[in-house]
Formats: C-alpha cells, structure tokens, sequence
C-alpha cells in the first residue's frame, strides 16, 4: 500500500477550462449560434476595418504643398490639407499674427482647471468661482480686445474650434445660474411663479433648437425700441443660453427632488430664511448629485453648437464645409474635413462622457434612491 | 400673573414679514413685470416691423408660393400657395420623424441587446458603434452621408439593382410602386375581418387562462389568421394588384416609388444617431430588472422564451419607457437638422424659403415653433398613456 508522506501539488486545471483556448470556447465558440455570430462579426470587421486604416494611415498624404499631390490612383486621405490650412480650422478668420491671444486664454484655462480635478487642492471653491466669474472676463478682453493696447479683433473674425468652444463655454456658464433658479421657481408653492417657469421650461425644450436660432437671429432685432442690428454672435448666443438654460433646469430639478425632504425642514427649522436655506443646505447637496446630468448637457449642447452653420456663424463644422470645402486651391476634400471636424468633437465628447462616467460612480454614495 | 399671560401669547408679525402677504406681493410684482416685458416686446416687433415695411397677418397664406418641392406626399406644384407649402414641410416632418423613430428603435434595440451578448466580439462590436457615433454631432454625420456616401453611388445608368426592380443610384432609391386593380376592395374587407377576429380570439384567451389557467397560443392563430385570410380572398378574387416597375428613361427612372438621397440620408443619420442611445437605453433596462426574477421564473417552470417575453421585457419596459420617450421627442427635434442637406421638411420650405421670400418672420417662426411644440407634445402624451399602461399595477 502506497501512503504519500508529503501534500501532493495540484494537478494543473485541464487544458479547456484556462487559458486562450477556454477563453475562446466559453466567449467565441459556446454555442452553434454564437460561432455563427462570431464569423458574422469577424467578416463584418475584415469588411471595415482594413479600407478604413488603409486611407486614414497607410496611403494617406501627410505633407504636401498642394493638392497635385494628394491626388492619383490609390492615394487615401489628404491630410495635408488640413495642416495647410490649420490656423483656420482653429481659429477661423482671426488675424494670424494675433493667435498668441486666444492661445493664451486657452493655456490660462487649462491652468486654473487642472488643479479643480485634484481632490486635496485647497480653496478649491473660490478658485472655481474664478475660473466661473473672473476668467470670462479676462479671456473676453484677451480675444476681443480693445484694452489695454490689444487691438480690437470683431466676433465676425471669430470661428473654427476657438468659437465653437467659446460658444459652448459661454452658453453653459450663462445657462447654469439661470437654469438653477429656474428649477428653484418649479418648485415653487408661488402658483403664479410656479406656472411661469413651467411654461419658460417646457417651451424651450419643445422646440429644436435650429427654430431657436433663426428667431434670434431674424427676431431678435425686432424686439427692442430701434430695431438695431447688433452682434451676430451674441444673437446667437442669447438663443442658445435661454435654450440651455431650460435643460439645466431640468437636471437641477432632478437633484432638488433628490435631496431628502429632511434636509428642507431642518432648514427651515433653524430658521433659515428661504434664500439662506437654498444656497446654504440644499443647492450644495443638489449640485453635487447633478454634476455628471450637468456634464451630459454640457456634451449635448457642445454637439450642438454645430447648427450655428445655419445662421451663418463660421464654427468648427463651418470653416471646414463651408469655407475650406469652396477653397479653390484644395477643392474636392470634402470627406477629410468632415473626418477631421468629427474626428475633434469625438476627443472632445468622448473625454467628456468618460469623465461623467467616473464622477457618477464617486458620487453614488446613496443619497440618489 | 397678567404680564406672564401676556408672554406667552405670541405677538402677531408685522403684516410685511407674513409669507402669505409677501409670496402675494412678489406674485404680483414678478407678473407685472413679465407682462411689462411682453408687452414692451410685441409694441417694439410692430413698431420695427411697420418702420421695414414688412406686413403681418396670415392674408400670405393664400398667396402662390413660386417655386416647387422636390418631395411632397399631396399634389404640389410652384401654383400652389403658401399654405400648401407648409403642409408639405409639415408632412414630409412626420414622415421622417415615423420612419426614424421606427429605424432607431429596431436598430437600438438589437444593437442593446448586442451589447449584454455573451459573445465577447458582438458585445464588442456593439460597444464600439455605440462609442463611435453617439459623440459624433448629428450634422456631421448626416453631411457624411450626403456628402461623401451617398455622391459615391453610381449614376443612374450603372445603377445598383435587385431583380431588376429595385434600383440604387446617386439619385436615389428606386421601389416598384403598388398598383390595386378592381377586386382588391375584397382584400382589405378581409384585412378587416381578420383583424376584429384576431382582437376578440385576443380577449377569448385572455378570458379563458384566467378561469382555467390553460395558454392558447394567441400569437401564433392571430399570425395566421392575419395573413391566411386575406391571402385566400385574394387569390380567389383573381390576385388583383400588379406592380409599376420603375424603368429607365433617358437619364433617369420614371415610374416606381422614389426615395430621395436627402430622405435616405438623413433617415440613415438620425437613426443610427438615435439608436446609440436607445441602445444603452435597452441595456441598462435589462440590467436594472433583477437576476432573482429570471431564476424564480424558471423555477416555476417557465421556458427560457416565456421567462423573456412575460417577467423580464415588461419589468425592463417600465425602466426603458421614460427615457425613450425623451429620444422619440430629441429625434423629432433633430429631424429638423434635415434643412442643412436641403430635405424638404418644414424648416427647410417653410421657415427658409417662404421666409426668404415673403420677409414674414414672425408669423413663420411662430408657425414653425407651435408645430414642433404640437408634435412634442403629441409623442409625451402618447408615451405616457403607453407608459402607464405598462406601470406596475399595484393589487
């Protein structure tokens, strides 16, 4: 009789159940329909993916001096066509020598943000406050001019990505203490109060916000004494916030009805006044919730400062199909600058939705069922 | 004695801080000055609009439009009026915002329940679509479309064909149109019949399961009764419907139903857009219904296919409803984008090229606005009748 003196090892696991080919059986191959599933999307992958590396990287045109050289049999994108005419792109009929304005705001900004993602930055509340009500000043006397010796560059100068950020910058910041009091007024045991913003709210969000835009830009002037045609952009720009400002609303609302309704009779218990008990105990608690609603508003207003093409305003999407696509030096790039132009929205959205992702899982500390 | 009872009786407030005559005041005051700001507003529209010379007044309405529309599902022509334009734009509105709805929500539902695959490549594939063109604006996937997809379609000679029907080139998609001869009066009267059938087999079940507990496969009868009787009158009523095939003709097709590019285009972005979300929609729906009520199901001897469609797809429904309802209502609003590749809807022919040319901004804009808001209205109403439908009944 054979007794072991010592613990035997373990057997290794049997080959299919570790390894590339488990992995391949139990996610690839489990079942006739999955492996039919399987060559489906392996051929519908074969299909896409190699034409579109083979334009976009592999016969693309990096650098050319002009378009001669990106056409021809099998060439794929010409993206020398965009580095050509890059400073357009960015900042669309903005004086060249002048870029180092708007690219100084853009750096002072990512400056005074990047600390506001740490978690151990102090006073992190009156920086945000700056970034929030000081830097639009200061980035608006830097891009516009007009101050201290900069000289004035119109809005009608303005466009490519800069504009677009700006419009989406500009439009959130204004729409947001809007859309709080908004969303405060909903709330509201005042009927009269109550009905107005309900009415304000559920228009704005009834109509597409291409509607929006040609009444701004066609109406606009018609409502005030004089009848004077001012800023373009700021026509547009009035739309879009009172727009947005109806979305925001609707998300705050969201975190007001989130908070419990202790919260709100401890409040007033202490005697708080009702402005005091709003913007000391509940609007903190409430906007906290809200932030990643508040960011995916933010990416869908973003998407859609694209529609100022419409009304003549030279965005990102603008410059690229508009302005570059009736360039008569680069003609016929059409598919590239659309690539391109989606291609920066997907950076930008994608970055976004991500960071809205991660927000919502740190906040969800049970506060929301 | 006195002055302690006189303590103890709070003292009224002074009339200035009682909420009731405060909230009063600040009523009356915020109204005032809303209504101040109307009217200050329609007084300086009618000044401004007086002082450019442009009139007001619906009269334009009956006025000749001028110009023809390349899509229109009632007869119109450039004598038509201005009126008439607006119930083009507004139909070719609908059209595109029933047919993308219907797009979005087949393509988002697979593509959600893609996503929750056991096969790692389809959920994969699923993920990365989803990715990809939910952080793309709508507009630059519809100029995609137009743009540089659809331009690449052969000319009309070289085109695309199925069986010698069906035709696909750059300048559009080509259908064999449906032409009903004589008799086919006695098809849709069965169509009918079938269907007022299938409605009472539909409450017969449903009657009969709750006394004796017994299913009748009501889907299966309804399916073939649908689609049996109609087909048996139809052939012996001597199979009275031939089809018009659309033939080539110079340069283009003639006959046939026509799909514009502008149509295909956009129906082609505003889905694949919308289903991005309806996609996740579905998924976290199905996610959100617990796994304890798909093992209690199959417990009490349900199959796999009952256990879906009877205790997971109508607890899913509840989560999924609201939200779908917010993307019919964006994808409506979207179908607006359509004026940027020149699809003939309501912005496009109405808002834009009425208003170039009658100058009437405000009754156009105002129209325009109130048949959105009709339209939006219209879905939310709908959906929620369905939703409270599908809401839990609490016994």
């Amino acid at each position: 009789m054979y007794v072991t003196d010592h613990i035997l090892p373990a057997l290794p696991a049997p080959s299919d159940s570790k390894g590339v080919l488990h992995w391949l059986k139990t996610n690839l191959f489990s079942s006739p329909i999955n492996i039919v599933l399987t060559l489906l999307g392996l051929l519908l992958v074969y299909k896409i993916l190699p034409p579109i590396i083979d334009w976009v990287f592999i016969n693309a045109t990096w650098t050319a001096d002009n378009s001669a050289e990106c056409k021809g049999e099998e060439k794929g994108a010409c993206w020398a066509f965009i580095s050509n005419r890059f400073g357009q792109v960015m900042y669309g009929f903005y004086p060249p020598e002048q870029f180092w304005r708007p690219n100084l705001a853009g750096i002072l900004l990512i400056l005074l943000t990047i600390p506001l993602f740490f978690e151990k930055t102090p006073k992190k509340v009156i920086l945000g406050g700056f970034v929030l009500v000081v830097f639009p000043f200061i980035a608006f006397v830097l891009i516009h001019g007009g101050y201290f010796g900069l000289s004035t560059i119109e809005t009608d100068k303005w466009g490519g990505l800069m504009l677009t950020l700006i419009i989406s910058f500009v439009g959130i910041l204004c729409a947001l203490p809007l859309g709080i009091i908004l969303a405060l007024g909903r709330r509201s045991n005042m009927p009269i109060v109550k009905s107005i913003c309900v009415i304000f709210i559920e228009f704005w969000r009834g109509v597409p916000l291409i509607t929006v835009l040609f009444m701004s830009s066609v109406m606009l002037p018609l409502f005030f004494s004089g009848g004077t045609d001012f800023d373009k952009l700021a026509r547009a720009m009035i739309g879009i916030i009172l727009f947005q400002s109806a979305y925001v609303a609707e998300v705050v609302r969201g975190g007001l009805q989130a908070i419990p309704k202790g919260q709100y009779e401890a409040a007033v218990a202490m005697g708080l006044s009702y402005w005091k008990s709003m913007f000391l105990i509940i609007l903190p608690q409430a906007l906290k919730l809200v932030i990643p609603g508040l960011v995916n508003t933010f990416i869908a207003l973003f998407k859609d400062t694209t529609l100022v093409l419409t009304i003549g305003l030279f965005d990102l999407l603008a410059i690229v199909e508009n302005v570059l696509g009736s360039d008569s030096a680069w003609l016929g790039f059409h598919t590239e600058g659309l690539v391109f132009a989606a291609f920066v929205f997907w950076m930008f959205c994608f970055a976004m939705s991500r960071y809205s992702m991660s927000l919502e899982r740190k906040l969800h500390t049970g506060h929301t069922h | 004695m006195n002055d302690s009872k006189n303590e103890l009786t709070p003292s009224k407030p002074p009339f200035w801080n009682n909420p009731k005559y405060r909230a009063l005041v600040f009523q009356v005051v915020l109204i005032s000055i809303v209504a101040y700001f109307l009217f200050s507003v329609i007084q300086n529209t009618l000044g401004n609009m007086e002082a450019r010379g442009i009139s007001t007044g619906f009269a334009f309405l009956s006025e000749t439009s001028g110009f023809d529309i390349l899509q229109k599902l009632i007869p119109y022509s450039s004598e038509s009026t201005y009126g008439d334009t607006f119930v083009v734009g507004l139909l070719n509105t609908l059209l595109i915002s029933a047919l993308g709805i219907v797009f979005a929500t087949i393509l988002g539902f697979i593509v959600g329940i893609a996503r929750l695959s056991n096969n790692w490549l389809i959920a994969k594939i699923a993920l990365v679509y989803i990715e990809i063109f939910r952080n793309i604006p709508l507009l630059i996937q519809m100029l995609f479309w137009y743009l540089v997809v659809l331009r690449a379609m052969p000319s009309a000679r070289d085109s695309f064909s199925l069986f010698d029907s069906f035709f696909l080139n750059v300048r559009g998609l080509y259908l064999p149109a449906p032409v009903l001869g004589d008799g086919f009066l006695y098809t849709s009267i069965a169509l009918i019949i079938a269907l007022v059938a299938v409605f009472v087999l539909k409450r017969w079940a449903k009657h009969r399961q709750e006394k004796t507990g017994k299913a009748f496969p009501t889907v299966w009868v309804s399916l073939g009764l649908l689609i049996l009787f109609p087909l048996f009158v139809f052939l012996m009523s001597g199979a009275p419907l031939s089809w018009e095939i659309p033939e080539l003709k110079g340069f283009n097709f003639q006959g046939g139903i026509t799909l514009i590019p502008e149509l295909f285009a956009l129906l082609l972005a505003i889905s694949i857009y919308t289903a991005t979300f309806i996609a996740e929609i579905v998924r976290s729906g199905i996610e959100a219904v617990n796994h304890g009520q798909t093992e209690a199901a199959l417990s009490v001897g349900l199959n796999r296919s009952q256990t879906l469609r009877l205790v997971v797809i109508p607890q899913a429904m509840r989560v999924i409803i609201p939200p779908m309802t917010s993307q019919y209502l964006n994808l409506a609003k979207n179908s607006s984008l359509a004026t940027a590749i020149g699809y003939p809807d309501i912005v496009s022919v109405f808002m834009g090229t009425t208003l170039n040319q009658t100058g009437q901004a405000v009754e156009i804009i105002a129209m325009t606005m109130a048949v959105y808001l009709v339209l939006s209205l219209t879905i939310s109403l709908f959906m929620n009748w369905y939703n409270a439908k599908m809401s839990l009944v609490e016994r």
